[in-house]
């Protein structure tokens, strides 16, 4: 793992649907097994290149999930490579039964990715809001989650799964990120990046709310209070070293996702502190509620998955510690 | 059907147009292609088919409406705000904070709207749960669902198929929206569907093909539907994805659509002279 931070946290350039588009371009151009799966969201996900360049490798099941999870299954039989794309709510509890035993009970090797997560469905309302994916894929044995933060971290790591064998879980964003890491930046799946490291308390962050963690922690700096902040981009398996090492060192965590608290980063960490170090914890992210229709900046504030949020929570586990 | 009640409807349906575009005016985008594409069942449904109440949306003896392809909810929005099932002032709230009318069909927002749905395939269910609940309580009412082509794609839609004609349900009557496109382009170059009416014909249902732009033909398929006994019956609509808006129509991917100002004024001013030509 080599993470160089970014200097400065501001929006990419480059979408994240076409760093994913870019990557596997390149990836197939080496690896003649690689295929590519989606369900009618080809062009959503900004996939239309790849189509064109690899039409015979490219299967476009039409709305389909459930049969495009077992055929990617039955690819990755045969020795392909499968990354089976569709928006997250219809690529996990859409086709469940198929992901749990065509593709991870048989011991096949599958490549899911699931986008537009949680408050980023924006528009699409309640109905294409997942803030049950990760959940719902953390039921599986030997599932790894994966949630990329920025294109620097994407762009690694769907390299890395390329090479490996397994079920993943990669929740994408497929809007523009902001930037979290510098070009070139390598990282281990299963170890949590340390972004900042603090005293006071431990903020544990995946995805979009990584960049309102790094601003929940300049304003506890000015506070006096110095937050130790993780990028724990891989929710399962969890880098339990990296959250018992915060809990002895800083005596209070805070745990932040765009996902339903329950079953997603907050309980994972959950369980492990409690299990290894008990100390206090609060959560940040949906409080076990339906998603619901709007603008994503409405959207965050509706649900708490803001940088005052932290905050606040930040406080409150610390009148605990 | 006379003359009247052709031109009626025929207003109705551009009156229906003519507020979903509004809607998505406001909002400066949406699902144009499949919203539009079922403006002539809409209005004959509820401008000369269905038992339904306005003033009691969840009046247990209505015929209901199934929207499986939720998508296309702006138009539904439009043909129950023209009815009076809320007021028309609600359609400038589509997909704002806290609307009543999001996206995608929602049965606890809505007043009027039957059933939730988004996820493709599933309305196809839960319309036969409910012509089902409704056969077991006697009731004479009759539940509509309309499906788009590519959801077809989905085996829901087949399951579904197989069981209704199993149950004999001809308190059923289907709209497929053979608009021949989904979202990444035409049915037949993505998952090829075929002659749908004869899957359904195989799977045991009575199907028709009829122009789904023609509210006459559409009528008198609903009228033959309801003399059909002991099968569920399925009207498959040829129709035009983005039907009535000319920028929508001629543009290749029109599924979901960036929708300007002066494209949606264009598109209203065309069809409000149509309402007074009608
Ligand atoms: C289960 C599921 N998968 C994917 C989607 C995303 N999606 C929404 S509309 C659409 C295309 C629908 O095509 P069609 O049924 O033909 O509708 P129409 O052309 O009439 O709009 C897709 C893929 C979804 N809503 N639900």
């Amino acid at each position: 793992m080599n993470a160089i931070l970014a200097a400065e946290n501001i929006k990419e350039e480059t979408a994240m649907r076409d760093a994913y588009c870019q990557t596997l371009m390149e990836l197939a151009k080496e690896n003649s097994n690689i295929v590519v799966l989606d369900a009618d969201l080809m062009s959503s996900m900004g996939m239309v290149p790849f189509w064109k360049a690899y039409p015979e490798r490219t299967f476009n099941v039409g709305i389909q999930e459930a049969n495009m999870m077992g055929i990617a299954a039955g690819l990755s039989a045969t020795g392909k490579v499968p990354f089976a794309h569709s928006f997250g709510p219809f690529a996990t509890r859409r086709c469940f039964d198929q992901i749990f035993m065509s593709c991870a009970y048989a011991k096949l090797n599958v490549r899911i990715i699931g986008s537009d997560p949680g408050v980023t469905a924006a528009y699409n309302g309640g109905t294409h809001m997942p803030f049950e994916d990760m959940g719902i894929m953390r039921n599986i044995p030997n599932v790894t989650i994966l949630e990329p933060v920025d294109s620097v971290m994407l762009k690694d790591l769907i390299k890395q799964t390329a090479g490996m064998y397994g079920i993943f879980y990669i929740r994408l964003l497929r809007k523009n990120a902001v930037k979290v890491y510098e070009e070139g930046s390598t990282f281990e799946i299963g170890k949590a990046v340390k972004l900042k490291d603090g005293k006071d308390v431990t903020i544990i962050a995946t995805g979009i709310l990584v960049d309102e963690a790094i601003k929940a922690a300049k304003k506890l700096e000015e506070q006096g209070i110095i937050a130790r902040l993780l990028n724990m981009f891989t929710l399962k398996p969890i880098d339990k070293e990296a959250i018992i090492a915060a809990a002895k060192e800083t005596g209070a965590i805070v745990t932040a996702e765009n996902h339903n608290i329950i079953n997603g980063l907050g309980s994972a960490v959950a369980e492990v502190l409690s299990e290894n170090c008990p100390v206090p914890l609060e959560r940040v992210g949906v409080q076990d509620v339906f998603g619901e229709v709007g603008p994503e900046n409405y959207l965050r504030e509706r649900f708490g998955l803001t940088a005052d949020n932290i905050v606040n929570k930040v406080h409150k586990v610390l009148q605990r510690k | 059907m006379n003359e009247n009640m052709r031109k009626e409807l025929e207003r109705f349906a551009t009156r229906i147009r003519i507020e979903t575009m509004k809607e998505f005016k406001e909002l400066g985008f949406g699902h144009v292609g499949g919203a539009m594409s079922i403006v002539e069942t809409l209005a004959v449904l509820y401008g000369a088919v269905m038992k339904v109440d306005p003033s009691s949306p969840r009046w247990e003896d209505r015929d209901w409406l199934v929207v499986s392809k939720g998508h296309a909810g702006p138009a539904v929005y439009a043909t129950l705000a023209l009815k009076g099932f809320f007021p028309m002032e609600e359609l400038m709230t589509l997909n704002k904070p806290g609307t009543n009318l999001p996206s995608h069909c929602d049965r606890n927002k809505t007043p009027g709207i039957d059933m939730t749905t988004g996820s493709l395939g599933q309305g196809v269910s839960t319309a036969i749960g409910v012509a089902l609940g409704n056969r077991l309580d006697k009731r004479d009412s009759y539940v509509y669902l309309i499906i788009g082509d590519g959801e077809c794609d989905e085996g829901q839609v087949w399951e579904g198929a197989l069981y209704a004609a199993h149950q004999k349900l001809d308190n059923l009557i289907a709209f497929v929206d053979d608009n021949k496109k989904q979202l990444d382009g035409y049915t037949k170059d993505v998952n090829d569907l075929g002659d749908i009416a004869d899957k359904f014909r195989s799977f045991g249902w009575h199907a028709v093909r009829v122009d789904g732009a023609d509210v006459e033909q559409i009528y008198n398929a609903i009228m033959a539907a309801k003399e059909v006994k002991g099968k569920p019956s399925v009207i498959v609509l040829d129709t035009v994805k983005g039907k009535g808006c000319s920028f929508a129509e001629n543009a290749h991917s029109n599924h979901h659509m960036v929708v300007s100002p002066e494209q949606a004024d264009m598109v209203i001013e065309e069809l409000e002279r149509k309402v007074v030509e009608l």
